[in-house]
């Protein structure tokens, strides 16, 4: 069956063109299919040697069975058939070992194709198949009928086997039936096998043997004359010039190795050149490929298919020298040391400092020169000269001929010597005479101008000298020199005499001619006056030299020896200099001198270490001292690849805080290589800058005349000077191996032989693109212009220094670039769907989330890009509509700057994996847990024990709209305000029978029908109910009743991220709050008319205002679930309703509520599903602290978790600028304001940042309320805590009369330590500005810890005895300066916020009039500023009864709010949660009043009040 | 006719088998991840297979033969769909513990795919933690894919560069697409004829 489709499968190919494109033949395949058909060729041929003899049988035995089998088939199938046919009759024949090797082969050939066994049938046949040699008359005849040989058909039909992928399962049951076949086969013809034991060979016996037959060529030199032709010399081409190349390198064993073996062979000599070296190619890599092009051999394969060989295309190098990295050696590394900076003249001198100076310079002069003792020296030259002289001259008798012909040498050497000796003791004596004078200059100087400036001091010492022998010395060096000067003379005078005779007689014979020649002359005047013009010059007589006098020369010699040389018994003065002296101090110098010292105090200098004219580094910057020198004293540690082209430093000079500038550049000598660090010696370079500098003080200024004289004359010009001492060292690496490049290495031994050839060492890397460079490299260096290594070398140099080759200045990086571009750069960006592709990927926030991109430029509206480009044009624009206020304008775009930043620096921490974030591996069980699962296994099983399952959480990345919800269970509340009972006093007066007081105007409640009048008396008090708002989706319970009423009811409210975005980052940005309202419903009659009591109800429902809770949706997002009770946010006062009232029907738990008061509401709030709250980037941020504290922090913390994992410890935090402070540097007593001192001062960044951003979290002002309670003189500590509902916050401890309280900075409000009702859930650590203290109690809660911080047991300290506090100062400033407010300001953003604020109300109540009622409003105003005083208590009733007054005609509810400022956004929301616009009532007025008070610093308090007032009728 | 605004993509075929030597009893969990201009149209974005168990007759493979069908729409080729799979099965405790995981793109060439996906599993970090735990491996999950309620366990997608996490390989899958592709060509994008349909038409 699958041979039979295989075949049909065959044809189908066979009428194919063979286009193997559309197939699925691989070109892999392709020669694989080439192995295989020369495999089976092979087969075939051995097969039809084997059976050349066999018989063929004609008989087609099998082709019937077949045919039947698939009647399909065509007629070319026959040729197919016929082997079928033929094979059964093979078969029989075949001896076994042939069917046995066939089968191997086979099977060789299915291991090269898995895939692609032949069927089971086919197998059979290809194997029992009569390979017959030819029967031709049958092949011809099959060629006939198919137009196609047999040859092919077999090809084909394997060919096709792997053409058929489809059929693979057949094929694998197939292959194991042909393996099993073949195996047996293979198993029966035992026979061929013959079992032998292994031979072995004596080893010994096998070198024996081996050396028969094997030659060893010997390792030593052949001589070379063994090498060539006798008679020959050898001969070396490169010494002739001529160019050789370079052999590679081969070593030098194997050579001789080689040559040995050559030699033996005949005409061994032929191998050698006439250099006596074996022929060699300078470089054995050919230029060409020897590998013989492919021919392709099918001629089957599609055209698109067919290999093309192209040649390959070799990359002309642009940098040949480029350093690979495989020459990197390491690094090497050159130590500058510069030690200092010594002034020699600088614009801030005083004339003392410039004579001070001189004198310094003289003195080292004269050091240096008595170090050398030039003069000690040739004088005693002299002396051993002159008594050789005196020797020789005696021993003359003995016929020395040697000496005799020596002491003119001596002489003249005498000559010499004595010349240069008294150049020497003149200068000597003249030094020592300007030092003298110097110094006397600077005496007066001193005397003159009153003050010393300088602690240089002259001594001059005296050496006594014994008067007789001194003079003794004296004299006969005076005659000594008279007589050799006399000597000299004499010698002159002869060779005068000498030359004035030869002269004379030259004279006297140009004489006689010139006589002769006047006698021509005559004859020939005319043609000979221009020659005689040449003679015409007069000769003069020579005159003959004079006879020296002994007496001149003795004058001269005295004279001489007066002026430089020291008079005998004249003491010889030493002088010394010192810096012994006294500086006037600075108050009593002339005020032109205290300005100039001044000067020099603000001066300042640093170095700059330029390696390649490339700046490394610098030196830090050092003020001069007073007497002009500058100590580093700094080693800098150059790593270097770069060979060192120079090394330099530039001296700078800064003046006060602004202007540097440079002084001078000096130039450090790259150090031989034998310079390493510790031998190096400092050496002193000078420099001087021709910067002209005039100073205003008594400084002399650079560059500019002045002069010591009180005339102003013999003026001089000084330039700013100096010294720098450093050194220049190679380094010493770690094992005492010197950090120097190779090259320079080489360079040592042979000078600059090889860093000519290696362009990069001469002229260095820079160099190789500065084609001059390289030029003048290649001329110097003579490079062989014929060695075909320096071709294209030669070439370059050639182009460019004839100017034709344009070298680009600039380096592509991604030179492919164009190529893949899809689109042009312009389409690219005017592309709106680009665009929008593109600021998706980059993040944008707009658009990060973007869906469905759509496809076609033309769906997308300009629109998406407008909001956008709005943002990002407005960037900068400070719009001040939203703010009201430009400061607060201005830190509002300042935080969201901030904001971007943190969300930028989150986006990039997203893409930063550890492996935590990708693999969740169960910890490494410890022995705890392991003991715990042990008594688990113990524990009987209880299957219906109810067990807390843990909830799923949720990474916040794939959710969508809809799918988180807010879950909001309100529990109960405590303490709700009551109605007020009676007013009495008001009812009487008021005008309308059914005042405003709502007993009265109340409707039935649930339980009781309001029948009678009296029942108005016994109605509940109040009947409350809550409702949830968020993202302005509400929700609300049902009603309840009484001041505790309970609900028990869960809310569900939807949650929608901003832009859909629901990534983590998105979701802590998140600025939404949920408003917890509390309401008092009230039920009014609406019926006109008593008549209609008995028929209807008619009641209108009003909701009160009573209070609210607002929860920030990032608290609970952190928190992920909020549970607890809440103080219930109450204004001050609530018209109509009172507290006091119900206080009466305890229940029991008042006991517990002493100290608290106000309204309490029991909240659970979760979302669902739960959110993963996002990590903390894990940035390390850069500090200022030191390493140790740093470390010490990271232990406590580590220490303190591992104890109590679950509270917080907190060391470090981070500030504005983005790095880690150490929290106790927050804390100092800072002064409050006074205007607060009274008050409670509730606005903390360090307070001076918070203060001028007045925007900031619990942290910052709890950080400024302890400072101000500490400046108030208060204990206060900073507790780091958890509470409810800020979630892990700050609050702040003080210590008062014994009873700790806690205050929760942002509110203000405090609480007792045992308070049931404070906020503050857990305390874990306690902050002052000296310590930080962890809570190491068992409990955290604060009403069952002890604050005794002095017990370290209960509290653990961070500086202890073991590490004391290091007097970390704070980063709080000194002293905080607070700004008046501007009153008037204050004022009109009070008028524009209340504007604001009525056009949202009436913007929120679109189908109705909304009415102002002014009187009521202005009434309103007045209350405010009252409220801001008392702080809004105790005047409810005052306030009540006023309101009354003035308005009795009206019902009036309402109430202020009292909020900090911020921004506006908070207060509307603040007044539409209020609902007191949702009343719709037909004659409802309202009115609504602002009231701004004006804290310094520009730290508003709002209060809004809002009313709304319905006219009794 | 107006002009086309997406294209669609249409893949069905099925989750043939893997191989994972050395175990058994596996079942193999597939879900789709694609980029944020892509749309399922219908079909299923992620599905769960059943156990299979290894046989005398094919020992080394786990055949599933769990069929795959989905529909996209798109407006961008970027962000093209992936299959992602991942075996589990049970340990020694009878834990479900994850054999592998593994991804891979659709084909763009419409027509019949085969592919074999080398399945992947993380190493334990060190030594202990290969001894004591019992290879709870969970992935975080980095592109935005799938519903969290429909994916108890999230999928694995590989970031572009992971350089914190060493994995191993532990067995294959074999995966067959038959991919439809509809106006992607008229829409200017050409990723060439599949071999399949052409072959078929001449035979």
């Amino acid at each position: 069956m699958s041979a039979a489709r295989r075949s049909d499968a065959s044809e189908a190919v066979r009428e194919l063109p063979p286009v193997p494109s559309t197939s699925r033949t691989s070109f892999a395949e392709l020669s694989v299919r080439q192995r295989m058909r020369e495999k089976l060729k092979a087969a075939r041929t051995k097969a039809e040697i084997t059976l050349s003899q066999e018989d063929p049988s004609p008989q087609p035995r099998r082709l019937k069975g077949i045919r039947e089998r698939k009647p399909g088939v065509r007629l070319d199938k026959t040729s197919d058939n016929d082997k079928f046919r033929e094979m059964p009759e093979g078969e029989s024949h075949l001896p076994s070992k042939v069917k046995f090797r066939d089968s191997v082969k086979k099977l060789k050939q299915k291991s090269t194709f898995q895939n692609d066994f032949p069927s089971e049938e086919e197998a059979y046949n290809f194997f029992t198949f009569n390979f017959d040699a030819v029967p031709e008359k049958m092949k011809a005849g099959a060629r006939k009928k198919n137009g196609l040989n047999e040859e092919e058909g077999v090809e084909e039909e394997c060919v096709e086997t792997h053409e058929d992928e489809q059929e693979e399962d057949e094929m694998d049951d197939d292959v194991h039936l042909v393996k099993d076949d073949d195996l047996f086969i293979g198993q029966t013809d035992e026979d061929l096998l013959v079992v032998k034991p292994v031979d072995c060979e004596n080893y010994t016996e096998q070198l024996k043997r081996e050396k028969e037959f094997l030659f060893i060529p010997s390792m030593l030199a052949v001589p070379a004359s063994e090498k060539m032709p006798r008679n020959m010399q050898p001969r070396y081409l490169e010494d002739e010039g001529l160019y050789t190349g370079e052999r590679p390198v081969v070593s030098q064993s194997n050579q001789n190795i080689l040559e040995n073996r050559i030699l033996r062979q005949d005409q061994g000599k032929e191998w050698f050149g006439d250099d006596g070296k074996i022929l060699a190619l300078p470089n054995p890599v050919k230029q060409s490929s020897t590998r013989p092009p492919i021919f392709s051999l099918e001629e089957g394969i599609a055209p698109e298919f067919e290999t093309v060989y192209r040649k390959a295309i070799k990359m002309t190098s642009t940098n040949p020298y480029f350093v690979g990295p495989g020459d990197f050696q390491g690094l090497f590394q050159l130590d500058i040391d510069i030690c200092g900076l010594i002034f020699t003249h600088h614009p801030c001198f005083s004339r003392e400092h410039v004579l001070a100076a001189k004198l310094a310079q003289l003195y080292d002069q004269y050091l240096a020169r008595r170090q050398k003792n030039l003069t000690k020296l040739l004088t005693d030259k002299l002396h051993a000269l002159r008594s050789a002289v005196q020797y020789s001259i005696e021993g003359s008798g003995d016929g020395v001929p040697v000496a005799q012909q020596s002491i003119p040498e001596y002489k003249m050497e005498i000559r010499q010597t004595r010349r240069l000796r008294d150049a020497e003791q003149e200068k000597d004596r003249t030094l020592l005479k300007t030092i003298i004078k110097v110094w006397k200059q600077i005496k007066s100087l001193r005397d003159f101008q009153k003050f010393t400036n300088t602690p240089m001091k002259l001594y001059l010492r005296k050496e006594e000298v014994d008067q007789k022998s001194d003079e003794k010395v004296y004299e006969a060096e005076i005659q000594a020199e008279i007589k050799e000067l006399l000597e000299e003379c004499m010698e002159e005078y002869e060779k005068k005499m000498e030359e004035y005779k030869t002269e004379l007689h030259h004279w006297k014979s140009w004489k006689k001619t010139q006589k002769s020649k006047k006698k021509k002359k005559k004859d020939t005047r005319v043609d000979e006056e221009s020659a005689d013009h040449d003679f015409g010059e007069e000769r003069i007589k020579p005159i003959p030299p004079r006879m020296a006098n002994s007496l001149e020369i003795e004058q001269q010699v005295r004279e001489k020896a007066d002026n430089c040389r020291r008079k005998p018994g004249e003491p010889i003065l030493v002088p010394e200099l010192t810096l012994s002296g006294s500086i006037t101090p600075t108050e009593q110098c002339p005020r032109a001198e205290v300005l100039r010292r001044e000067d020099v105090k603000k001066r300042s200098a640093f170095i700059k270490v330029l390696f390649n004219s490339k700046e490394v580094s610098r030196t830090v910057t050092r003020p001069i001292s007073s007497d002009f020198r500058v100590h580093f004293g700094q080693i800098f540690n150059l790593q270097i690849i770069n060979w060192p082209e120079s090394l330099k430093l530039q001296i700078y000079e800064t003046t006060g805080m602004s202007s540097t500038t440079l002084l001078a550049e000096v130039f450090l000598p790259v150090p031989e290589t034998a310079v390493l660090t510790g031998t190096a010696a400092l050496e002193e370079i000078e420099f001087s800058s021709d910067q002209r500098v005039m100073l205003d003080h008594e400084g002399v200024g650079s560059g500019v005349s002045f002069s010591f004289e009180a005339d102003g004359s013999n003026k001089m010009t000084f330039m700013t000077s100096g010294k720098v001492s450093s050194s220049v060292s190679w380094a010493v690496g770690e094992k005492g191996i010197p950090l120097i490049p190779p090259v320079s290495q080489q360079n040592t031994g042979i000078p600059s032989a090889l860093k000519n050839i290696d362009a990069i060492a001469s002229i260095g890397t820079s160099g190789l693109t500065d084609m001059k460079k390289l030029a003048k490299w290649a001329a110097e260096a003579k490079l062989d212009p014929n060695d075909p290594n320096n071709a294209a070398l030669m070439q370059l140099i050639m182009i460019s220094t004839s100017g034709e080759a344009h070298v680009p200045d600039f380096f592509r990086l991604e030179q492919l670039q164009q190529e893949f571009n899809f689109v042009s750069d312009e389409e690219f960006n005017r592309s709106k769907r680009f665009r929008l592709l593109r600021l998706r990927n980059e993040e944008v926030a707009e658009f990060r989330n973007y869906k469905q991109v759509p496809l076609h430029e033309r769906e997308i509206s300009e629109k998406i890009f407008q909001d956008y480009e709005k943002r990002v044009q407005e960037r900068d624009v400070i719009d001040s509509k939203n703010y009201l206020d430009a400061h607060r304008a201005v830190v509002a775009s300042y935080l969201q700057k901030v904001r971007e930043s943190v969300i930028n620096r989150f986006l990039t921490a997203k893409h930063h994996f550890i492996l935590s974030d990708l693999v969740n591996e169960e910890e490494i069980p410890g022995l705890g847990i392991l003991g715990l699962g042990l008594f688990k296994l113990a524990e009987p099983k209880r299957p219906l024990r109810p067990r807390r399952k843990e909830r799923k959480k949720v990474t916040a990345q794939n959710l969508s709209d809809g799918d988180i919800k807010l879950l909001v269970n309100i529990i109960r509340a405590y303490d709700i305000p009551v109605r007020k009972q009676v007013m009495s006093k008001l009812q009487q007066p008021s005008k309308s029978s059914r005042s405003f007081n709502e007993m009265f105007a109340a409707s039935p409640s649930a339980q009781s029908p309001p029948n009678s009048p009296d029942w108005a008396f016994n109605q509940v008090l109040v009947r409350p109910f809550v409702e949830v708002s968020f993202q302005r989706t509400v929700c609300r319970t049902t009603t309840a009743e009484g001041p505790s009423p309970c609900w028990n009811e869960e809310l569900e409210l939807p949650f929608r991220a901003p832009n859909g975005d629901y990534s983590t980052q998105s979701l802590q940005s998140v600025k939404d709050e949920v408003f917890i309202n509390v309401f008092d419903e009230v039920l009014h009659d609406a019926v006109e008319d008593d008549r209609e009591r008995g028929s209807g109800i008619h009641t209108r429902i009003e909701r009160h205002w009573l209070g609210c809770v607002k929860i920030p949706f990032t608290t609970i997002y952190f928190q992920a679930r909020i549970d607890g009770t809440f103080k219930i946010n109450i204004p001050p006062v609530l018209l109509g309703y009172s507290k006091e009232k119900n206080v009466g029907m305890e229940r029991g738990y008042d006991s517990v509520r002493n100290l608290s008061e106000g309204s309490y509401i029991t909240l659970f709030i979760t979302i669902e599903p739960q959110l993963i709250p996002g990590e903390s980037v894990r940035e390390k941020f850069d500090t200022q602290e030191d390493e140790k504290l740093l470390q010490a922090a990271e232990k406590y913390e580590a220490e303190c978790t591992s104890k109590f994992p679950s509270r917080q410890c907190l060391t470090t935090v981070i500030d504005l600028d983005g790095k880690t402070v150490f929290i106790t540097r927050y804390i100092k007593p800072l002064n409050p304001p006074q205007e607060l001192l009274d008050a409670v001062p509730d606005r903390s960044q360090t307070a001076a940042q918070f203060l001028y951003l007045l925007a900031g979290d619990e942290e910052e002002h709890a950080v400024l309320l302890c400072n101000y309670f500490l400046g108030m003189g208060k204990k206060a500590w900073l507790i780091i805590g958890n509470a409810i509902p800020e979630g892990p916050t700050a609050y702040v401890l003080t210590l008062e009369q014994s009873q700790y309280v806690i205050w929760n900075p942002s509110t203000g409000c405090f609480y007792g330590q045992y308070d049931t009702f404070c906020p503050l859930q857990n305390v874990y650590c306690l902050i002052s500005c000296d310590n930080i203290w962890f809570n190491m109690q068992e409990y955290d809660s604060p009403g069952r810890i002890y604050f005794d911080i002095s017990k370290p047991k209960h509290w653990k300290p961070f500086f202890s005895r073991s590490l004391p506090f290091p007097g970390l100062h704070s980063i709080q400033p000194e002293e905080l300066t607070y700004e008046h407010s501007d009153k008037a300001a204050a004022l009109e953003l009070q008028s524009r916020i209340e504007k604001i604020l009525k056009d949202k109300i009436m913007e929120w109540r679109p189908t109705r009039p909304t009415r102002w009622n002014r009187y009521c409003t202005s009434t309103l105003r007045n209350f405010l500023p009252l409220l801001e005083q008392n702080q809004g208590r105790d005047i409810e009733d005052d306030h009540q009864a006023e309101l009354q007054k003035q308005l009795g005609d009206y019902r009036v509810s309402g109430f202020p709010i009292h909020m900090p400022y911020s921004e506006v956004r908070p207060l509307i929301e603040a007044v539409h949660s209020t609902g007191v616009h949702t009343i719709d009532v037909s004659n409802v007025e309202f009115a609504l009043a602002v009231y701004i008070h004006a804290y310094p610093q520009n730290v508003l308090s709002i209060w809004i009040y809002v009313a709304s007032l319905v006219r009794n009728r | 006719m107006a002009a086309p605004s997406v294209f669609l993509l249409a893949v069905s075929g099925e989750i043939e088998s893997g191989e994972f030597p050395g175990f058994d009893d596996l079942y193999c969990k597939f879900s789709f991840v694609y980029g944020q201009d892509w749309v399922p149209t219908a079909g299923l974005e992620e599905g769960i297979s059943q156990i299979t168990s290894k046989s005398s007759v094919s020992p080394t493979t786990l055949v599933w033969n769990f069929p795959i069908d989905i529909t996209f729409k798109s407006t961008n080729p970027f962000g093209w769909p992936q299959i992602v799979l991942s075996v589990y099965g049970p340990d020694f405790f009878g834990h479900d513990v994850v054999r592998g995981y593994g991804a891979v793109h659709v084909p763009f060439v419409p027509g019949r795919h085969k592919r074999t996906i080398a399945m992947f599993v993380p190493e334990s970090t060190s030594r202990l933690q290969q001894l004591t735990s019992n290879f709870y491996f969970a992935f975080c999950i980095h592109n935005s894919a799938g519903a969290p309620e429909r994916a108890p366990d999230p999928p694995v997608t590989i970031p572009p560069s992971l350089p914190v996490i060493r994995v191993r390989s532990q067995g294959f899958v074999t995966v067959c697409f038959n991919v439809m592709t509809k106006d992607l060509h008229k829409l200017g994008y050409d990723v060439g004829q599949g071999p399949g349909p052409q072959g078929l038409q001449q035979a």
